[in-house]
Formats: C-alpha cells, structure tokens, sequence
C-alpha cells in the first residue's frame, strides 16, 4: 500500500494541515495533483467519470 | 404600488412578455417570504409556455486549459495559476463520452473548447469528431468553440451543429470586471451570427460573481433581447488560482430568485442548470429550482469539475413526474 504524501486538490504535503476543505471539494472535482510527488497531473473529465495522469506514477480514474 | 407577482401573472403568464429591466429588478430584490409565490409563478409559467418536458445534455471538453482569454471565473485560463493542465481529447474518447451521454436518455451532446475562437486545426477536429459520432450515436450536437467569424459559423452549420454556445457571460456594465482580453461587443457580434445562420443560439451566463441585482437583472434582459433558443445558467464556483477564487458561494436564495427571474424574463426559452448547482443549491434546492422555472439539466460531469450523478438527476425528474424531451432531429 502506497503512503499519500501530498494532497490531491491542493499540492500541500498532507501533514501540513487537516485538508477537510480539500476533502469536501474532491467529492465535486477530480485531484490535480499527484498525492506521491505532487506534479499537476493531466485531467480529462468526462460526462460520467474522470481521468488523471501522472508522468511518473501513472493514471488514476474516477471509481 | 401593484404587486411584482400580480404584474408578472397577468404580463409573462397571461400574455408571455417577459419582465423588463426594472421589474426583474423588482423580483430580485423580493422578500425571502415571497420566494414560495415566486418559484410557483415562475414554475406556471414554464410548464403554460413551454411545457412539462425538461431537456437533457451532456457535455464535454475537447480542449482543456491553455485558454489565452482573462475570463476571471474560469479555471481554464493560461493567465492564471490554476492547477488545470492543457490536454486534448482524441475522438474516440469524444465518441465514448457522446455513447454515454447518449445512455442517459440526453438530446443534446456539447462539445466545448477553452479557446478565444477556433483555428483551422481545431475546426477539423470538430468536424471529424461530429462525424465519428453521428456514424454511432442518435444525438443533437451542439458546439462551444468561442468566438466566431461568418465563415466558420457557416461551416459549422454546414458539419451539423444542431446548437451553438456562447455566453454572454455576465451583464454589458459588469463585462469589464470578469474579462478583459474582449469585449461584450465581440461576444454579442458571434451570437448575433449564430441566431441568424439557422443554428440554434445557445447563450447564458454567471451569477454570483460580485454583481449588483441591477446588474443580475441587466443580464437577463441582455440574454432576453437575444431571444436564445437556450439559456445555460451558471452559478460561480470559485476556482482556486482564479481571480474570483476568494468569492463567496452565492446565497440559496439568491440563486433561486435568479432562476424565477430569468424564466419571468424569458418565458419560452430553454432555462438550463448549467455550472454550481451543487455547490449552490444542493440537492434541495436542485429540486426547488426545477419547481421554480428551470426546464433543462446538464446531467453527469460540467467540464474540469464534477455534477451530481447522473442517476441523482434522472431520478428527480421521475419523482417530479417530468418527463425527459426526447430526441428530435431538427436540422
């Protein structure tokens, strides 16, 4: 299992704060960042899901 | 004085003129303990001039983020400091996303790119994803593609664009505030094309963006000397990064008091829940705007943020007992 380093809305390290801001707006938006090393990733949102891709840590998609 | 409801049931339902300038001014500046009167108003008034059916769209982004343009609400801005990063989308990605749209029982499948205008490369990606749809999906097309000249709204009229977006975004006086790299006049010239070629004129708006109700109301009338087939209507979801990232989320109320004053000011068009709805109204509100004048949804996913499921929506229309408009082919 991989550790969240960082936080997918807003870039900080997760450990710098609560984020229950960022929580609540990931329910409405897809991350941006990647949670392991924070780089913007490439989002694509479509109709029913989403896509978001890191060059290094690869794709996540909407569950 | 004369009561704004009396004037409006005997002007807009009895007669189907819309409210002027000053008497949306009126409704918007209602008390809260009027609000229940004026949906019911607003709702008679959309069911008498155009029916019980509510319109079902989708929409997608061909072309996210990169945009040259300072629109101060938009997250897809090159000028800000969005976390939003330039991505295109291939065609057959585009023809999953019309398929799924398709599913939901939608009409209207809208495709949009964050671009001041499109260039040549751009409007052949359009016209080869419009036919990569139409060979495998029954769906009307709408495009969003930013300003236009006469030469590419007669050629997307010629591809098949059913409808055509473009917003006005906010009120003539207000423009300045929310965008300065064009002008109202710019944006106004494109509709005025759009109307006249035969396309459908699709042509909205924000709310909530530090606006006065003078301005929300100058707004309406705006989009209502237009005439648009549809009004897509946006409530500001700040974005982080953006020049309005710091707004307040506006008012509940508020909000609802906008949708019945927009359907008072145009009771036959097309008055769509666009962008913020979820942020804005929540789930009850959802509802009560649908009781108080609005007779479209954007059901799934908006373009760089995320709506309620589609289900979510379906389901409520059932509840409600409106049926969905269904599919009819009209170019």
């Amino acid at each position: 299992m991989t550790t969240v380093l960082y936080c997918g809305h807003c870039g900080r390290e997760t450990g710098d704060g609560a984020h229950e801001a960022c929580r609540r707006a990931l329910t409405l938006e897809p991350p941006r960042y990647c949670d392991q090393c924070r780089r913007r990733m490439i989002v694509q949102v479509h109709p029913m899901g989403w896509t978001a891709r890191c060059s290094t840590h690869g794709e996540l998609f909407s569950s | 004085m004369t009561d704004i409801l009396e004037v409006a049931r005997e002007q807009v339902l009895g007669r189907g003129v819309g409210l002027s300038q000053e008497q949306l001014v009126e409704v918007l500046r209602s008390p809260d303990e009027q609000l229940d009167d004026l949906l019911a108003l607003a709702h008679e008034v959309r069911v008498k001039w155009c029916g019980e059916e509510v319109e079902v769209e989708g929409i997608i982004s061909l072309k996210t983020g990169g945009c040259p343009e300072d629109c101060h609400f938009c997250s897809q801005s090159g000028q800000f400091t969005s976390p939003v990063r330039s991505v295109w989308l291939n065609i057959p990605e585009l023809v999953e996303a019309a398929k799924e749209t398709a599913k939901t029982g939608a009409t209207e499948f809208c495709i949009v790119a964050a671009v001041r205008g499109p260039d040549e490369r751009l409007m052949a990606q359009v016209k080869a994803g419009i036919e990569a749809i139409n060979a495998e999906v029954d769906i009307n097309i709408a495009c969003s593609l930013g300003m236009l000249t006469q030469a590419q709204v007669d050629e997307l009229k010629a591809m098949g664009v059913h409808r055509y977006n473009h917003n006005l975004e906010s009120a003539r006086s207000y423009f300045g505030d929310v965008v300065t790299t064009h002008s109202f006049e710019e944006r106004w010239e494109t509709c005025l094309m759009v109307r006249d070629s035969g396309m459908e004129l699709c042509c909205g708006g924000l709310v909530g963006m530090g606006e006065s109700l003078e301005q929300r109301a100058e707004l309406a009338a705006q989009l209502a000397e237009l005439e648009p087939h549809e009004v897509p209507l946006n409530f500001l979801n700040p974005r982080p990064g953006t020049p309005f990232g710091d707004m307040e989320i506006m008012a509940g109320k508020d909000a609802l008091r906008t949708i019945a004053a927009f359907r008072l000011a145009m009771p036959k068009t097309v008055l769509r829940y666009a962008g913020g709805r979820e942020l804005t109204l929540g789930d009850l509100g959802t509802r009560e705007g649908l009781l108080g004048g609005i007779n479209a949804v954007i059901v799934g996913n908006y373009l760089t943020t995320l709506g309620r499921p589609a289900t979510a929506d379906l389901d409520l229309l059932a509840d409600l007992k409106m049926p969905v408009k269904e599919l009819q082919k009209t170019l």
